[in-house]
């Protein structure tokens, strides 16, 4: 079992007053809070180990490299990946999203091909695949979404042909928390012929997810969802399709040589092993050490506990917010669909309204589109207020959220 | 001389189809730049001592207390400025 009020300790920020009411952090789709681990080991870092990586031989850089190195092996058993050649670090979910556009679309895609996407991406999975297909000429597909939120499977396996190069689609929902059927998706692109890329991006920090099992090809996750610092991500490849894949991007660290040959007068070049062969320059080193520490402290508390301790959550706000009568939540209302997210809207009040409100109360949401505008014109909603919840998050806070939205209701 | 920049820290432009406008007022001139709003502009409704509903000339907006305020419909931030400017000036 989970214990929020021991882990609450680890956050200071948790602390914190906002507007003279105790500060209630209910935006972790958008950015996890982070504990005091993961702030110490970066910390650490920078007063101990600080130095570039790779091929140099002086101690602190080998310090460096090996905690670098470290990081990459210890997300890879995290997601139970075949070893650290399978994972890149990149920026966060959209870098990894356009790495596998650019790197492996760019060559593998062409004008008959198709891309399937689904209604329900964050716009970091469409908008990629559009912008690439206007240089490519492939055509990009949509799988349907149902009323109730959950993906039209039966839509997009009509879909899906020999046509289809790659299925991209999101595990959870940032909308509606919905997960999908991943593994069921996988199995019908594989009969296809189609690679699959997964956005892990509200999956992995709050699931366990196990991408041998999924046997997916792809899987994108940022750090700053899960615990970790911003500017730090990944991608999961496996590794037979990384290697058949060109880099992202050029320059120093994904280059094995680089010669020049007095025939041509050219430079000719070889690339780096996995991974280091898609992560040109000198890398995020901090955050790939500040992710590392989020990652085993989730390990230490459990992600079936995470998950178990979510679903609390999510059922006990689905149902006190039904208590509000001005209240319309979306998305399935059964919280073993969906993870800690719930999408509403009050009557009478824009969803920014909304959030300027209980923003009031010291309750932090979001409102707006969340990145998601095709799936708001598929329930055509203007926008949208989200909550969404994360292991420090209490039964407390889930009830003072509905207190204070009661209160707004009556302000109208 | 002050301008509107005095007593704004940030706009932030909503997406979508209702193009409203959040403005954000400086932390320690919020206090008196809702005391200009508040001179300036029509009360049409007041909530619980949270928030202000507002109106001026054919523009309606929402000032809260916290030093926030959400203006609805404006064509630009153009126009928002020159609103501001004569709540707030």
């Amino acid at each position: 079992m989970l214990d929020p009020y021991r882990i609450r300790e680890d956050f200071p920020i948790l602390k914190r007053k906002i507007n003279d009411y105790p500060l209630i952090y209910l935006d972790n789709a958008a950015t996890t809070q982070k504990p005091r681990q993961v702030v110490d080991a970066i910390k650490h870092f920078y007063e101990n180990c600080n130095a570039n990586i790779h091929r140099a031989v002086y101690t602190l850089s080998q310090e460096s490299s090996e905690l670098y190195e470290s990081a990459h092996e210890d997300i890879a058993k995290f997601i139970n990946a075949d070893g650290m050649e399978e994972i890149i670090f990149v920026r966060g979910t959209t870098e990894a999203v356009n790495l596998v556009a650019y790197a492996w679309g760019l060559h593998n895609l062409g004008k008959e091909d198709e891309v399937m996407v689904t209604l329900m991406e964050h716009h970091s999975n469409i908008v990629p695949w559009e912008a690439l297909s206007k240089i490519k000429g492939f055509k990009v597909r949509y799988a349907d979404v149902n009323d109730d939120g959950t993906l039209n499977y039966e839509s997009l396996e009509n879909a899906v042909s020999n046509k289809t190069k790659i299925v991209c689609l999101t595990h959870v929902s940032n909308v509606t928390g919905v997960i999908n059927d991943v593994k069921n998706v996988t199995r019908i692109a594989h009969e296809h012929g189609a690679l699959v890329l997964v956005d892990g991006a509200q999956s992995v920090p709050h699931l366990p997810v196990d991408v041998n099992d999924l046997d997916i090809d792809f899987l994108a996750f940022s750090g700053h969802k899960m615990l970790g610092p911003t500017g730090i991500g990944v991608l999961y490849g496996k590794r037979e399709v990384l290697e058949e894949m060109e880099p992202f991007q050029s320059g120093g660290s994904m280059i094995k040589e680089v010669t020049f040959d007095t025939t041509t007068k050219r430079c000719l070049s070889s690339w780096n092993d996995l991974p280091w062969k898609f992560e040109a320059g000198t890398p995020n080193i901090s955050g790939g050490v500040g992710l590392m520490a989020a990652v085993r402290y989730l390990k230490d508390v459990g992600m079936q506990n995470v998950k178990a301790h979510e679903k609390k959550l999510t059922d006990r706000a689905l149902n006190r917010m039904q208590e509000c009568e001005k209240i319309r939540i979306y998305g399935p209302k059964d919280a073993a669909l969906k993870c800690g997210i719930i999408p509403f809207s009050v009557d009478g009040l824009s969803s920014h309204d909304v959030a300027l409100f209980l923003d009031s109360y010291g309750v932090m949401i979001r409102s707006g589109f969340h990145c998601a505008q095709p799936l708001h014109e598929k329930f055509k909603l203007k926008s949208s207020a989200r909550v969404s919840f994360y292991i420090y998050n209490t039964t407390e806070e889930i009830d003072r959220l509905v207190e204070v939205l009661k209160e707004i209701e009556q302000f109208q | 001389m002050s301008s509107v920049d005095d007593y704004v820290a940030r706009i932030e432009e909503t997406c979508g189809e209702e193009r409203h406008f959040i403005v954000i007022f400086r932390y320690n001139l919020k206090n008196e730049a809702i005391a200009r709003i508040l001179k300036k502009a029509k009360m049409e409704k007041s909530t619980s001592r949270i928030a202000f509903e507002l109106s001026f000339r054919d523009v309606s907006f929402r000032l809260y207390v916290t030093g926030k305020a959400i203006f609805r419909n404006l064509k630009d931030k153009e126009e928002l400025r020159k609103v501001l400017a004569d709540l707030l000036l």
